[in-house]
């Protein structure tokens, strides 16, 4: 299959989790690769605790902002099981980074729905590429749960053809002066286990 | 920049000296973006959409150039202004930046501005990105100016809340100063003189046809002749993803429509389709127009667009199967995440002290409007803003044997739930009106309003009295409850609903998202006291966690507002100092 000309990236999560610096963090690394970046986000209704979905577009000359079904390279989810509800955007070949954090919806607790209990084998059956990671634990052991986006973003590097640099220097604007050693550290940390898993 | 911050940024270089809007997804970000400009430009929330117009209007008839913003719904409500104001015309340049929400992300319709355009006789213009987005303000500035009207920029949800590189410039060091000239026959449209203004603006109509067919916002893209797609605004990015060996002709400048490019594009391909998103307003005018094409038959008129429904639309053009994603797993298995009252929210205090009622509750727009979902299950209805008030009062005159109980925002009350509650009282029914006034405008990311005490601009302002309102009103009933105090909502609402009057309930507590704090200490579950009742899980309270065995409260999303504890017949629930 050839390489599409414009590269996709759909991040998922739970409103609140922070996917909007995920999706900064992305977009600035292809800036700083040179590139032509859309990005989208849903606001709004959509941002209390709602699923959210942020999509991301580089490449030469980017026209739609939004990613077509089967189309990207690669997913990453804040959650556990928001990466199974938007599983339809990534290319058979493409790569998910799923973090084991859970987030329990209302649905649930109100016993309308389940959560599922086998989460990870349901990730395993969907995605060909998984790094299922515990962003959280991870993050925690560095020092700042905050983080754990990032461990994320660490990982997803590695299904994208963005050079380290470009990555290092998104999170160097897109954190706040204090916050970006630890980051750079988280950032590292995940990509490692990206590319111990890939 | 997002398409929001463009325009903001287009405002700015264009030399706008006032900016007056009501928040509303996927607009908001505009005006907050703007004021960063400060102080070149004058910027203001307005209490509705309506006002925001005319103060844009205003500004603009003393030649300065001024704008407005507001969503897609936001127009309805600044329609009476928009209707005339085309009449009369601008002197500076005005621009109605109106943001539309294709899929409804956020929102109770999914409208088409367009119609709007061709309804008032005003020119649109429609970014595709956040460059043009920037330079079609500009564009529509300086057309506002040369054909004196009013002009609207239509966004949508996907241009507002994309972001893109955007070229920037120097603001215009020529923008003119207010200064109105008396001219009353311009500027006064009784009969007389606006029955001349009715044909000048089909004059000026011609004029600006005629300007759109040569105006660089509308371009053809020669490529393959074989299929030619006409597509404005942000259509026109999908159709290069999907179609992109197709000619193209790419509209900036949808309206008044460039007949004459029109037909040089038909004439020049062999099959044309139309892709356009809501509407069919195009496509029924080239078939007027007598141009063979297609449209609503292959790209759907309701929901948004996208290269995956382009896809699926060029599939049955070219008369294949629509390409279908298999997973192994089915997706509707996964439990629903709607968006909910965060933990914390006032609000649910409200709804909580409801479900002890058999009342209709008519909502309104706003966070609130998530007390429709289970399990609190307590709003209604919902129409448009303000409506909350005056369905309550339209419901009790109807006869319905149930109490009606209406519900309002802060914010919403203030855009149109006063003149509702007006006539509560001079018409005399015996609703209860409830203002959930979280002393912010929530949904849309908090911002001022007349209720808060502070401007757009930074500045202090006097804080407005809902209270005070209602008795101007004629509201002899008024009381304010703290919601976090289940038992005294309770209690305060039971006495309204039995009262021989009307009766206005303020439920004053902050939004914890604006203020940034927890509203008390985090609670948590004595396990051995549980015994599983579930009441608390009827709060639909987001911290509180249960999968089938122990229910949990997670101390990370716990605001410490303690109506878990206060619903609890088993003493189970607690602050965490409580053991030691």
């Amino acid at each position: 299959m050839n390489k599409p000309e414009t590269t996709s990236v759909v991040l998922a999560g739970v409103g609140g989790q922070g996917i909007l610096l995920a999706s900064e963090i992305v977009a600035r690394a292809a800036m700083s690769a040179g590139f032509d970046v859309k990005t989208n986000e849903v606001h709004g209704m959509a941002q209390r605790g709602g699923s959210v979905l942020a999509q991301i577009r580089f490449g030469a000359r980017v026209n739609s902002p939004l990613v077509a079904l089967g189309t990207a390279q690669a997913l990453a989810s804040l959650e556990r099981i928001e990466g199974l509800r938007h599983a339809e955007y990534l290319a058979p070949d493409g790569l998910a980074v799923v973090s084991s954090q859970m987030v329990i919806p209302v649905t649930v607790s109100s016993g309308s729905a389940q959560y599922p209990e086998d989460a990870e084998a349901k990730l395993r059956q969907v995605f060909r590429r998984l790094i299922y990671l515990d962003a959280d634990r991870i993050a925690s052991e560095l020092g700042n749960l905050k983080a754990s986006n990032v461990v994320l973003m660490g990982a997803l590097s590695t299904g994208l053809e963005l050079p380290v640099e470009t990555w290092q220097a998104a999170i160097r604007r897109s954190v706040k002066e204090r916050f970006v050693d630890l980051n750079l550290r988280a950032f590292a940390t995940g990509r490692a286990q990206g590319g111990a898993r890939a | 920049m997002s398409g929001n911050e463009a325009i903001a940024r287009g405002a700015y270089e264009a030399g706008v000296k006032v900016a007056a809007g009501y928040p509303g997804t996927p607009s908001t970000e505009i005006l907050e973006a703007l004021v960063t400009y400060k102080p070149a430009v004058y910027c203001e929330w307005a209490p509705n959409e309506k006002v925001a117009f005319e103060v844009a209007a205003g500004a603009a008839l003393t030649g300065a150039r001024a704008m407005t913003t507001m969503k897609h719904v936001g127009l309805n409500v600044a329609a009476d202004p928009l209707m005339t104001l085309a009449y009369i015309g601008t002197v500076g340049g005005m621009v109605a930046c109106v943001a539309d929400d294709p899929g409804m992300h956020s929102s109770q319709n999914e409208q088409d501005t367009r119609q709007f355009a061709r309804f008032a006789k005003v020119p649109v213009f429609e970014p595709s990105d956040s460059q043009e987005a920037k330079d079609f303000f500009k564009l529509a500035i300086a057309v506002s100016e040369q054909f004196t009207t009013p002009v609207i920029l239509r966004s949508t949800t996907r241009v507002s809340h994309s972001r893109g590189l955007v070229d920037l410039c120097d603001p215009d060091p020529a923008s003119p100063a207010a200064h109105f000239v008396k001219n009353p026959p311009r500027f006064v449209p009784i009969p007389a003189w606006g029955r001349k203004m009715r044909v000048q603006l089909e004059e000026r109509l011609a004029k600006l046809q005629l300007a759109a067919e040569q105006s660089p916002a509308n371009r053809i893209e020669w490529r393959d002749r074989s299929l030619g797609i006409i597509a404005p605004g942000i259509a026109s990015q999908y159709v290069r993803e999907v179609f992109p060996e197709a000619s193209l002709l790419k509209l900036g400048w949808a309206y008044p429509f460039p007949d004459a490019l029109f037909r040089e594009f038909a004439a020049g391909v062999k099959r044309v389709l139309v892709v356009e998103e809501l509407d069919d307003i195009l496509e029924q005018h080239l078939k007027a127009m007598g141009i063979a094409c297609v449209g609503r038959e292959f790209v759907p008129g309701i929901g948004e667009l996208g290269p995956t429904v382009l896809q699926s639309s060029r599939a049955r053009l070219e008369g294949r199967e629509p390409r279908v994603i298999s997973l192994p797993l089915d997706i509707s298995t996964l439990p629903a995440r709607p968006p909910v009252l965060c933990p914390g929210c006032p609000h649910r205090g409200v709804f909580a002290a409801l479900t002890k009622h058999d009342v209709v509750v008519t909502g309104d727009i706003g966070c609130y409007s998530l007390g429709v979902a289970p399990p609190l299950n307590r709003i209604d209805t919902i129409l448009c803003m303000g409506g909350g008030v005056s369905l309550a009062h339209g419901m009790q005159k109807a006869g319905e044997r149930k109490k009606v109980v209406g519900m309002v925002g802060d914010s919403t009350f203030f855009h149109s739930g006063i003149t509702g509650l007006l006539d509560i009282a001079y018409n005399r029914s015996l609703c209860t009106i409830i203002v959930v006034d979280n002393r912010t405008t929530a949904m849309t990311g908090h911002q001022d309003h007349p209720g808060t005490g502070r401007t757009l601009m930074g500045e202090k302002a006097p804080e407005v009295s809902i209270e005070e309102i209602g008795r101007a009103c004629g509201i002899r009933r008024i009381f304010t409850l703290n919601p976090n105090d289940l038992d005294n909502t309770h209690k305060i609402i039971k006495e309204c609903l039995d009262a021989p009057e009307p009766s206005l309930v303020v439920s004053r507590a902050p939004c914890l998202l604006d203020i940034k704090e927890p509203a008390g200490e985090i609670r948590e579950i004595d396990q051995e006291h549980c015994r599983e009742c579930k009441l608390c899980l009827k709060l639909g309270c987001p911290a509180m966690e249960f999968t089938g065995q122990e229910i949990h409260i997670n101390e990370t999303l716990c605001a410490g507002c303690s109506m878990c504890e206060q619903v609890c017949k088993f003493d189970a629930i607690h602050t965490p100092a409580h053991h030691e």
